[in-house]
């Protein structure tokens, strides 16, 4: 790996050439939504008949009439929140601010907006939830025909609680902590251009990143098959999990396209529209936390109520009350374990899979249990966690998933000799003594990817998703190019350039003659109902599938080769000969390009002989891991492959006037097993951190008591820029997975690192005053109100009660 | 009311009155060495005549209130986000977009750097950094990080985490010296 870095994506997209679905789309006709401005209202009527006579206009729609023209979405919730009436349009009550509630067909953007802003609807303003915990209290129900606001709830316990706890030295209390709502906002906003044609196909031209399971929520809801659309996609200016929620956006443009009579539609979201409508990563709040601990700082059991957050209306949820149990116990060797799992639905945007999913949330907060056990017990946060990683891989947690490989402690050692933990801890004593307050913090951070869909069966017996695949097809040409075509999703993941790199290796052929034709096709190009870019898996699946395709590409090419060399194929072998990628001896003293031997299956087919005849050279392989249904009663079963890990130490100050955050020192030490790209990681490490950053330190998606989103431009959201973005040192190690062919682990999601080891450092800094911090988030002010003792939410009441005399 | 237009009415200095909105002014803008001649609503933003009108689609649009950058484009040489600036106001402008950056297929520095150094994953603000970091460049062709933070501190990237940018920036600026040495 010693060549210069060099992706294959880069040339087009420096030179502003990359196709993005914005830049498509040019006879098509545009749509601007009206949108919501109240978190929680009855529609008493919508007039459009002012933008209908407006100029340019084509056609309107309004929520009533997507009641008529679709059904309502399907949900993955079982009974009662199975019962959850969600149309792509508020049909007669709005549940969020920036629901959707009418749409307006122009022949320009301007004259969409124009139009739309004619648009009269009456409003019933009514009582708004924004809290998960009161929402819970269903005094305020969202959707009345289920009853409740809970979407749904249910207790994991494995191991042996009550004993631990019986037999625990001591045990620490927490009331409260918090995970805070915020997104990884990707710079390019959700879009579309659609056609409903004439046909009957629904052509989505889009930026969706997980097209497989939509084309499942949308194709029930339009009443057609899922084969009817063709969902395809471009270029993608990032997606980070939060472009799952597009459909309902892709609906609401085809429905248009039908209205207006089969003419394409184009759609691009709006940056506020993204902030309110979009998709929000999920809040949780953490309660009654309970933990049994040993005289040494060893963790014996947890229990806790977890309130999970997912917005106005489930959509991919309520899979994150699963997903988190995929890591359940964290990096640590905690057997018992006892979460009572609650979500709720509140007057607030859709939740979606945002960078990290629903296990970020669960690891900070056993990340902050063991950071205030170890101060409860007096021991230094670093000791704290070796005592109780987990010792040794592969290793079944208690709901039995199977960590792969990692060492958590070697990672912490190499973050901590990176950092220079001993000077920094010797420096920080010396800067409190002149009153500075310093902190340092540890996080460990985990990502686990190749989800076991079949994890869904815990939320819902019922559901009809199991397992995970991908699909690659690789198609030797008849100039001897060999052209890849995956089922995956790139948002700037560098699919095209470790694909080519894969099949370059394995074929002994130069990365030059391999092309990635990028991009998902539902209807051209190869796919499973799993494709997609989500969940740090393209590693395993789509590596995998390409591994695979590859290697019955390989057998024809030899097969071809053998007969027309005379030789056996077990003396063959693909590779380069005489300058040009073919199929040869050993020796290279025989040998026929790819060039040849494809025109001979493709071009000059006349007398092929009958042995060649099943040959095509144009391969197509399904990855599908291995694995099992998880027992949805015990809640047990291997629910991901992978689990790629970081540790992250960080040292703060606070500034005592501004009560900003300065990160003095950073390391960042990442294992996803065998790094196929280490450039590729690197960016992939550096950047998700950029995420955890901008969540701990400016990132919040803060509404009012009435459900109106206070950060809805980036202008009050602030994403992290570059004044913000501290130095990182980076560290690498491999430890391969025993269970992926070339030892390699889904990764790109990071986990969070950042947002723990600030919470670590931040308590650390604050140590003196006892203060426990207990948000994922504090803006300046917030953490102004804690060191002034004012009486804020931003402080746990935590008591530790020893039980035995040690 | 739609921010954009928000954005164009603080631009005006008047409420919008969309009946003379549909009156257009003909304009004439420089676009990367090309004259581009059109009658463009008032309202009409510069990037939105750069993309639309002219067809340049490199110069991308990702927030509603000149915060990300990804509109960067060069104003008579200097960086400016052209959703700040209307159409008209341009009349009679030099603008210069990322396409501008290439002679013939071959990258210049500042691209090739951005390759070379992973600063980019997928590309979507990159027009923008390419053409700030131009403009900091020809400002000071020897900047520190902390002059190259402060320079691209109006761009946002989501991928990256930024260091990978600041890194292109400053070996961008190496090859140049020597090159002018």
């Amino acid at each position: 790996m010693n060549a210069p870095f060099r992706r294959k994506e880069d040339n087009r997209l420096v030179r502003g050439r990359g196709r993005f679905v914005d830049d498509e789309g040019g006879r098509a006709l545009h749509v601007r939504l009206v949108r919501s401005p109240y978190a929680h209202a009855r529609i008493r009527s919508v007039d459009v008949s002012a933008a209908e006579a407006s100029e340019g206009v084509i056609c309107t729609l309004t929520g009533a009439e997507v009641a008529t023209l679709t059904n309502r979405f399907m949900q993955i919730a079982p009974p009662p929140a199975d019962q959850v009436i969600d149309y792509c349009m508020a049909p007669d009550r709005v549940r969020f601010q920036g629901e959707p509630v009418a749409a307006v067909v122009a022949t320009s953007v301007a004259l969409a907006v124009d139009a739309a802003e004619k648009v009269r609807v009456d409003y019933e303003p009514l009582p708004v939830v924004v809290d998960a915990v009161e929402s819970l209290r269903n005094e305020t129900l969202l959707h009345e025909q289920v009853g409740t606001n809970e979407s749904w709830g249910s207790l994991f316990e494995w191991g042996e609680v009550d004993k631990a706890f019986a037999d625990a030295d001591t045990v620490v209390t927490i009331d409260r902590l918090k995970f805070h709502r915020f997104s990884s906002t990707p710079l390019e906003t959700y879009g579309g251009v659609v056609t409903w044609e004439a046909s009957g196909r629904i052509d989505m031209l889009c930026n969706l990143i997980q097209p497989g399971v939509a084309m499942k929520f949308m194709a029930p809801a339009l009443s057609v098959s899922p084969e009817q659309l063709r969902v395809r996609t471009q270029d993608i200016g990032g997606g980070f999990g939060i472009k799952q929620n597009l459909y309902p956006y892709l609906m609401i443009a085809a429905l248009c396209s039908r209205k207006a009579g089969h003419r394409p539609i184009k759609w691009i979201e709006d940056r506020r529209e993204h902030l309110q409508g979009s998709a929000h990563g999920n809040e949780r709040t953490f309660l009654d936390i309970k933990v049994a601990l040993k005289a040494d700082g060893e963790i014996t059991a947890v229990s806790a109520t977890h309130i999970d957050d997912c917005g106005a209306y489930p959509r991919y949820e309520p899979l994150g009350g699963v997903i988190w149990s995929q890591v359940a116990p964290a990096s640590y060797r905690l057997r018992n374990l006892r979460i009572n799992f609650r979500q709720a639905m509140t007057n607030k945007c859709p939740v979606g899979p945002n960078r990290g999913f629903s296990r970020m949330q669960n690891v900070w907060f056993l990340e902050r249990v063991v950071d205030i056990c170890a101060h409860e017990m007096g021991i230094a946060p670093d000791v704290m966690r070796q005592r109780n990683y987990i010792p040794e891989m592969p290793w079944t947690t208690p709901n039995g998933c199977v960590y792969d490989s990692g060492d958590y402690a070697a990672m912490l050692a190499m973050a901590k000799e990176m950092i220079g933990w001993d000077d920094w801890i010797a420096k920080r004593d010396a800067m409190r003594a002149e009153g500075r307050l310093v902190g340092i913090g540890i996080g460990t951070a985990l990502d686990s990817g190749t989800n076991n869909f079949g994890q869904s069966t815990i939320v819902n017996p019922k559901s009809g998703l199991s397992g995970n695949s991908e699909a690659a097809n690789v198609r030797v040409g008849v100039d001897g190019s060999l052209t890849v075509i995956v089922g995956s999703v790139p948002q700037g993941q560098s699919h095209e350039t470790v694909a080519a790199q894969i099949v370059a290796k394995e074929l002994g052929v130069p990365e030059d003659i391999v092309r990635v034709a990028s991009g998902f096709d539902s209807e051209r190009a190869t796919h499973t109902s799993h494709s997609g870019t989500y969940a740090s898996q393209f590693a395993v699946t789509s590596v995998g599938a390409i591994h695979g395709a590859v290697e019955k590409v390989r057998a024809e090419l030899l097969t071809v080769a053998a007969m027309l060399l005379q030789k056996q194929r077990s003396e063959l072998r693909t590779g380069v000969f005489g300058g040009v990628a073919g199929v040869g001896t050993a020796d290279g003293g025989s040998h026929v390009s790819f060039a040849d031997i494809s025109n001979l299956i493709n071009t000059k087919t006349a007398g092929l002989p009958a042995e060649l005849e099943d040959i095509t050279l144009n391969c197509r392989y399904v990855y599908r891991a291995p694995f099992q249904l998880p027992d949805p009663v015990r809640k047990y079963g291997n629910l991901t492959l992978t689990y790629a890990a970081q540790v992250h130490v960080g040292v703060i100050e606070i500034d005592p006037l501004t009560h900003n955050i300065h990160v003095l020192d950073y390391a960042a030490v990442d294992d996803c097993g065998r790094v196929m790209n280490h450039t590729i990681v690197k960016g992939q490490v550096i950047g998700a951190a950029a995420h955890g950053f901008g969540a701990a330190l400016m990132e919040n998606l803060r509404y009012d008591a009435n459900g109106n989103l206070l950060t809805a431009t980036f202008s009050d959201y602030c994403p992290i820029t570059m004044l913000n973005m501290p130095n990182i040192r980076y560290g690498n190690r491999e430890s391969p997975s025993p269970f992926t062919y070339n030892g390699a682990k889904g990764m790109g999601e990071g986990g969070g690192g950042p947002i723990f080891a600030l919470s670590s450092a931040l308590q650390d800094a604050l140590a003196a005053s006892g203060a426990r911090l207990n948000q994922s988030h504090y803006s300046p002010s917030d953490l102004h109100a804690v060191m002034t003792g004012a009486p804020a939410r931003g402080v746990a009441q935590v008591s530790a009660t020893r039980q035995r005399p040690i | 009311m739609s921010s954009r237009r928000a954005v164009r009415e603080r631009l005006l200095g008047r409420r919008i009155n969309t009946m003379a909105e549909t009156m257009k002014i003909p304009v004439s803008i420089t676009l990367n060495g090309s004259i581009v001649r059109a009658d463009v609503e008032p309202r009409m933003l510069l990037v939105e005549f750069i993309r639309e009108v002219a067809g340049q689609t490199g110069t991308h649009i990702g927030c509603d209130t000149s915060y990300c950058g990804a509109c960067t484009v060069l104003v008579n040489g200097r960086p400016a986000k052209s959703c700040t600036l209307l159409a008209v106001q341009a009349d009679g402008w030099s603008v210069n977009t990322v396409e501008s950056l290439e002679s013939g297929d071959t990258l210049n520095v500042l691209q090739q750097c951005f390759a070379d150094k992973h600063a980019l994953q997928c590309g979507f603000c990159t027009p923008g950094f390419l053409m700030a970091a131009t403009g900091l460049l020809e400002q000071n062709p020897d900047p520190d990080d902390k002059a190259i933070r402060k320079g691209l501190g109006g761009n946002v990237c989501r991928c990256t985490g930024y260091l990978p940018i600041i890194e292109a920036v400053r070996s961008a600026a190496v090859v140049i010296k020597e090159r002018r040495s």
